[in-house]
């Protein structure tokens, strides 16, 4: 070897019998097996968000249409809609979009991306896996408790979320939910040990950091800022579980008296509770999205057969917005009862997070110009992830400006923002993501991975594009409007008079835009099935794909580290990274690429057939 | 346009600077979807080299401009909120309680009589739990909706009385959460006579969507009336 290498991680020096037996613990090797939970994480993740979705459409419904009665239900009532507010928002940030872009597709992906057999702790990384799952069931089954879900929302202020008395909701419920998402704190900073351990100690000879992929360096940044975030999430909730059950007072004021019960213990304050939490809620939305930022990265310059504009830069970007996005947890808090001047060093650390954001936008938009990409499905979506990227993202400086927060704090205007960038942008993340990878999730021993449908995949494509513009840019209106959050009707709001109070009014003017709204969100939603049908399909019957159906250049794609053709471990020697990744070029015969485990820089011609491949 | 009409005298301001927000979000949304269309669109031509005109340079760009937007915001914002209200404002106490909004005016004696959380008793007539034995507490006025008079400085001093509610008027540009253990002053001036919408708008419980109140914007003269006539009604 005539180059630096890293360390050279222990798995190549002690060949394993085999790597279907990867440990030396007596679990069966399927539970341990990285893929097998990745694809486990990721099968949570479709459950979850096909029952977050439900629940999306259930509050839309009930928004415009307040009388219809849900089958088996009834109407639905202000506490139930408090509670599909709150299941909503827990499941989809925490079974959704944190555990498929980095508990899910980091398992499945990232040990092949660096040149690795296996994640560092395979015993632990199946053990957070069930306790995620378990986490799950805990919050779903808190709505068959008396009382049923809790109501509060997924920040779960108190005293709301401190006393039973609160609320239906507010008590067995309110306990699910939170030894749920301690759970789920737990699994996620266990999951992000094994993440980092595994970067850092198991990558190949010549995989440098400047090598890794972008992926590769969003989960690493994502899981940096998770043992950060989810410990302090641990810690605020044992001491909201203390407040609600051992009598202290960390987040109950003296004299705190609700629905005639009074706290007479010691003096806290919520804002405590609001400091925590946004400690680790802030961060929680670029956990969300880093494993996509990067990924749209490296798809762009693939589908470009390009290099990715400013690489370097774009490590470092990845970097500054994991470490900005720890110090920014206060522009929540604007109107909370915060000091002033707090609010205007929040509002700076907010907005210098807006630069790296748009570097990244930058390099997107030079890696891509004038490149003529190939438009696949997984590319759409990549393109789909910048568009959403960015008119989610220009809307964070407006709402980073305390004097205007004053007025858009906890409209509608900000659930637009953070479903375009979080929630939509992080979700065409995970499409691209799934259609790309989809050969790799697929591929078995048996028989070699399957591509999904690529005309299916472009339906489903534009379908979802425009329904989650279609959804998500009159919400700016109707924020605009005055439309506030979290309220389960909108329609005859009596006033204390009795008769239609002036608030009923405000909201009545943006009943048509919000009929419109729930006609796109249905819309939306149904555009789902496309993907679905197309998932089911081709799980069984989609066509064979070759071992490097996109040209990529990534190890992923390795011929060695697909489980079709795995080698032994014991020949794993042989892969070896020889170049930083996306090594595209252009010669007088047409694009030529270079993967980043090929030795000698010849040139391979692209080929142009994708799906041709047979099983051997 | 669709922001509501605005009766306070911080509020041009702040819908000037929001349209101005707006406006330059709404042209970036614009060439950032220009430049990727048209980039899409064109031939092929080999890949960009230029880091520092293509990365840094627009980069810095932004940096001024968001930079300026900071600027000009906090300076709005210390405008409303680095210093207390004047010493003439007129002085009304906010109680948030699931699910209504109290107003309480400390009457002639200009002070607020103490409140006990023992002592609450809606169902007698005192939501607040005043202290009748407090000898400011007599011609403490608590109504349940807001009357203010124009062009005059407005102290609100804001409570909660069970958990975290958002006292938002949208037509004043004005939101401040009420804490539990916590007293939040906000000031500003009302400038157009009128009814308005007083919202909550942090989520408070089953009932957060119908705690609403009204406010009532009068001419001076006529807001020395109400309140003569409340003070009247009051005093046997």
């Amino acid at each position: 070897m005539n180059r630096p290498t890293p360390r050279t991680p222990s798995q190549h020096q002690d060949p394993k019998p085999s790597p279907l037996h990867p440990t030396p613990y007596s679990l069966h090797p399927r539970l341990t097996d990285h893929r097998i939970i990745g694809i486990q994480y990721l099968t949570l993740a479709l459950v979850s968000v096909v029952i977050g979705t439900l629940l999306s459409l259930l509050m839309r419904i009930h928004l415009v249409w307040p009388a219809w009665p849900l089958w088996l239900h009834g109407p639905i009532l202000p506490e139930d809609y408090l509670a599909l507010v709150t299941i909503h928002g827990t499941i989809m940030l925490f079974f959704v979009l944190t555990t498929a872009p980095q508990a899910g597709f980091s398992n499945l992906i990232l040990p092949a991306q660096i040149g690795a057999r296996h994640m560092a702790f395979p015993v632990l990384n199946a053990a957070s896996f069930w306790l995620t799952a378990v986490a799950l069931l805990t919050l779903l089954s808190s709505t068959f408790v008396p009382g049923g879900s809790a109501i509060s929302g997924w920040t779960a202020y108190p005293p709301l979320s401190a006393v039973p008395s609160a609320g239906p909701g507010q008590g067995l419920g309110m306990d699910l939910w939170l030894i749920s998402i301690a759970l789920f704190a737990i699994a996620s900073t266990a999951s992000s040990i094994n993440t980092l351990t595994t970067i850092i100690r198991n990558r190949c000879p010549g995989m440098t950091w400047e090598r890794l992929p972008l992926t590769v360096w969003g989960w690493f940044t994502a899981a940096l800022v998770s043992i950060i975030a989810f410990s302090v999430l641990l810690a605020a909730i044992l001491l909201l579980l203390c407040d609600r059950h051992a009598h202290t007072s960390f987040f109950l004021p003296t004299g705190d008296l609700v629905n005639n019960v009074l706290h007479k213990g010691g003096d806290g304050t919520p804002l405590l509770w609001l400091h925590l939490f946004w400690f680790f809620g802030h961060p929680e939305v670029y956990i969300a999205i880093l494993p996509g930022l990067g990924l749209t990265s490296m798809l762009l310059a693939n589908f470009s057969h390009r290099k990715v504009f400013a690489y370097r830069t774009m490590i470092v970007t990845t970097l500054l917005i994991g470490f900005l996005g720890i110090l920014l947890w206060g522009h929540h808090m604007f109107v909370a009862g915060l000091n002033p001047f707090a609010s205007s060093a929040f509002s700076i650390s907010t907005m210098a997070i807006a630069l790296p954001a748009s570097a990244k936008v930058l390099s997107w938009l030079a890696t891509i110009w004038r490149s003529r990409p190939q438009y696949t499905t997984a590319m759409l979506f990549a393109l789909g992830f910048v568009s959403l990227f960015i008119t989610g993202g220009l809307t964070g400086p407006i709402l980073a400006q305390p004097i205007l927060d004053e007025y858009l704090h906890n409209t509608f205007f900000v659930v637009a923002h953070f479903h375009l960038i979080m929630a939509m942008a992080g979700v065409f993340a995970l499409y691209a993501g799934t259609y790309y990878w989809f050969p790799l999730i697929t591929a078995t021993s048996n028989h070699p991975g399957r591509l999904l449908s690529e005309p299916l995949g472009r339906l489903h494509f534009w379908c979802t594009l425009i329904g989650a513009y279609a959804v998500f840019l009159p919400m700016h209106l109707t924020g605009l409007a005055g439309e506030p959050r979290h309220y389960a009707q909108l329609t005859g709001i009596p006033g204390p008079g009795g008769a239609l109070s002036p608030t009923g009014l405000l909201l009545a003017h943006t009943l048509p835009l919000n009929r419109f709204i729930t006609y796109a969100a249905i819309f939306l939603a149904t555009a789902q099935l496309v993907f679905l049908f197309n998932l089911f399909r081709s799980l069984r019957k989609g066509p064979f794909a070759t071992s490097n159906p996109w040209q990529a250049t990534t190890l992923e794609w390795h011929p060695a580290l697909n489980p079709f053709t795995l080698l032994p471990a014991s020949d794993t020697s042989e892969v070896t990274v020889h170049r930083a990744p996306c090594h595209y070029s252009s010669t007088g015969l047409g694009d030529a690429f270079v993967p980043q485990w090929v030795q000698h820089t010849v040139v391979q011609p692209t080929i142009e057939d994708t799906t041709n491949a047979k099983p051997e | 346009m669709w922001l509501p009409a605005d009766a306070s005298a911080h509020g041009p301001a702040l819908d000037h600077h929001l349209l101005l927000n707006l406006w330059i979000a709404l042209a970036l949304l614009a060439v950032a979807h220009l430049i990727l269309l048209l980039g899409l669109l064109a031939r092929r031509h080999p890949a960009q080299k230029n880091l520092w005109r293509i990365e840094y340079l627009p980069l810095a760009l932004l940096a001024i401009l968001f930079a300026t937007l900071t600027i000009k915001a906090e300076r709005l914002w210390a405008a409303t909120r680095y210093t207390g209200a004047s010493l003439t404002a007129l002085q009304v106490e906010v109680t948030g309680v699931q699910f209504a909004w109290y107003f309480r005016y400390p009457g002639l004696d200009a002070t607020f009589g103490i409140t006990r959380p023992q002592l609450v008793a809606p169902g007698e007539g005192n939501p607040l739990g005043i202290d009748a034995t407090d000898p400011h507490s007599a011609d403490d006025e608590v109504t349940s909706e807001l009357v203010l008079p124009t062009n005059r400085e407005v102290d609100l001093r804001l409570n909660a009385q069970d958990v975290i509610h958002g006292f938002s008027i949208p037509e004043l540009r004005l939101k401040q959460n009420a804490v539990p253990g916590q007293t939040i002053h906000i000031h500003f001036t009302p400038t157009t006579p009128g009814t308005y919408a007083i919202l909550c708008t942090q989520l408070c419980g089953l009932g957060h969507y119908r705690m609403n109140a009204t406010l009532r914007i009068l001419p001076p003269e006529q807001f020395a009336l109400w309140l003569a006539s409340k003070q009247k009604a009051a005093t046997p």
